[in-house]
């Protein structure tokens, strides 16, 4: 089957997804009552805001993800055709993965993989 | 012989024979559809089930065994009680969001199922990218996670979900390093090219000292990224509740808790597929009588079997380790499987060049 079937799979997950809550909605009883909408936390009424800044750690790591994940999409094409291409590809990526590593070296002298 | 690919191939010559070529192809879509649908309620119940009754028998319990024959009926008691339970959402929650958060994290969960070779010949769409497409894919789901996390307005869901998106991007790199390994040694992206090249032996003992090493990598890496113990920081429920899906109630957890075991498998035949060769019977090189032998067990059953011995593998380091620290589990990624896996990908591609494989 073609790509036609990606198509397919989302309409399945929608239905899925949509076709369960739905049935929950019909069949589930409700009630309201004015504590019952507040965030679960500790049964104490919450203090201050949840949505808040977060430590710059996560960041850091988001960005080091990019980096990374980025370099592994190059990597793809080279990995199907590394065996034809020969030893010219392999000290080539040689390369570039030193250059890659290097970067790594700095961020972690930087401290960026140290957490808070 | 009868085989999955023959009934489906009948089945698609029979439409065709009998609808004009449009209809056909609609049915055959509904067909599919049907199947996904039910296969993936299938393996909601099942691996509930499972890891229930493998968490119960490592503690020395009996675990579920009351309701239906030894239990069996369990997960389906439980499903119709969280399908009868009020599905809230909090008054402060980002209303659009938080309903939209599970219908992501399924549709990703379900597009996996495209490029999976359940049997010999028997897949979805044979894609020729199917690997990058499933390393593409599986990334979308962690924006899901912290859609629900950040929506709850709600601290525990908030923390969760970030230490969930920390954690899932971290290990999706050795996981993608640990992928490309066997994408050098087979020189395919496309799986069903992948698995045809096991014919003579899987990956895992062709590919012996590398290949070895990335599938350790592997399950490391896909155990953190299923949020699975002893890396399921994202709900340690002992300090966070239960994580990025705190608010979340009745049928919208369900599907949370659903797509979470979807993920297991699919990651487990990903990996089955990669390094045990999928629906291939083990062959050993010549061993022509053997291999003969092997050939009587069905494909299907050597996929299902294979995939399920990697989740009992993941549902076993759940009772085997304690739970890490989150720096330790960063430290874990970035200081010692990234910089192996980068090497275990030069040592790769040494031994594939010099061929030194089998």
């Amino acid at each position: 089957m073609g790509a036609g079937s990606l198509i397919v799979l989302i309409i399945c997950g929608i239905a899925f997804a949509g076709g369960g809550i739905l049935l929950s909605k019909v069949l589930a009883q409700t009630s309201t009552n004015a504590q019952k909408g507040q965030a679960y936390e500790c049964g104490v009424p919450t203090q201050g805001r949840s949505w808040i800044q977060l430590n710059v750690g996560y960041y850091l790591f988001a960005i080091l993800f990019l980096i990374f994940d980025v370099e592994l999409v190059f990597l793809y094409p080279w990995a199907v055709v590394v065996r034809e291409a020969g030893w010219m590809a392999f000290l080539e990526i040689v390369i570039f993965l030193f250059i890659l590593f290097l970067g790594f070296l700095y961020a972690h002298k930087k401290g960026a993989l140290k957490w808070m | 012989m009868l085989s999955i690919a023959g009934i489906a191939n009948s089945i698609h010559q029979w439409l065709n024979e009998t609808f004009s070529s449009g209809w056909a192809t609609l049915l055959e879509f509904v067909l599919v559809g049907i199947l996904v649908i039910s296969f993936f309620a299938f393996l909601g119940l099942v691996l509930v089930f499972m890891e229930r009754k493998v968490s119960a028998y490592m503690q020395l319990r009996v675990g579920p065994n009351r309701v239906g024959y030894k239990g069996l009926a369990q997960t389906l008691a439980d499903t119709i009680k969280l399908v009868v339970k009020e599905g809230l959402t909090p008054d402060g929650a980002d209303k659009f969001l938080f309903n939209f958060a599970p219908f992501l994290v399924l549709i990703a969960s379900m597009l996996l199922m495209a490029p999976i070779a359940f049997a010999k010949d028997f897949q979805i769409w044979d894609i020729n990218i199917g690997v990058l497409y499933i390393t593409a894919i599986s990334s979308i789901s962690v924006i899901g996670v912290l859609m629900a996390g950040w929506s709850s307005n709600n601290k525990y869901s908030l923390l969760g979900a970030m230490r969930s998106g920390a954690q899932i991007v971290s290990y999706e790199l050795s996981a993608g390093l640990a992928i490309m390994t066997i994408v050098i040694l087979a020189g395919s992206i496309r799986l069903s090219d992948i698995i045809a090249s096991q014919e003579n032996g899987w990956w895992i003992f062709k590919g012996h000292i590398p290949a070895i090493i990335a599938f350790v990598i592997y399950i490391i890496a896909v155990t953190a990224e299923t949020n699975r113990a002893p890396f399921d920081l994202a709900e340690a429920e002992s300090e966070l509740t239960a994580g990025f899906h705190t608010e979340y109630s009745g049928m919208k957890f369900a599907l949370f808790f659903l797509s979470e075991y979807v993920n297991i498998f699919i990651v487990c035949a990903i990996g089955a597929t990669l390094f045990l060769g999928g629906w291939m019977p083990l062959h050993i090189g010549h061993w022509e009588g053997f291999n003969h032998i092997m050939d009587f067990i069905p494909s299907s059953l050597w996929f299902m079997g294979k995939t399920f011995f990697l989740i009992f593998l993941i549902m076993w380091f759940r009772w085997t380790f304690p739970r890490l620290r989150i720096d330790q589990l960063l430290n874990l990624e970035w200081k010692y499987l990234l910089p192996i896996s980068l090497f275990n990908l030069l040592l790769v591609t040494f031994i594939a060049l010099m061929g030194w494989y089998f």
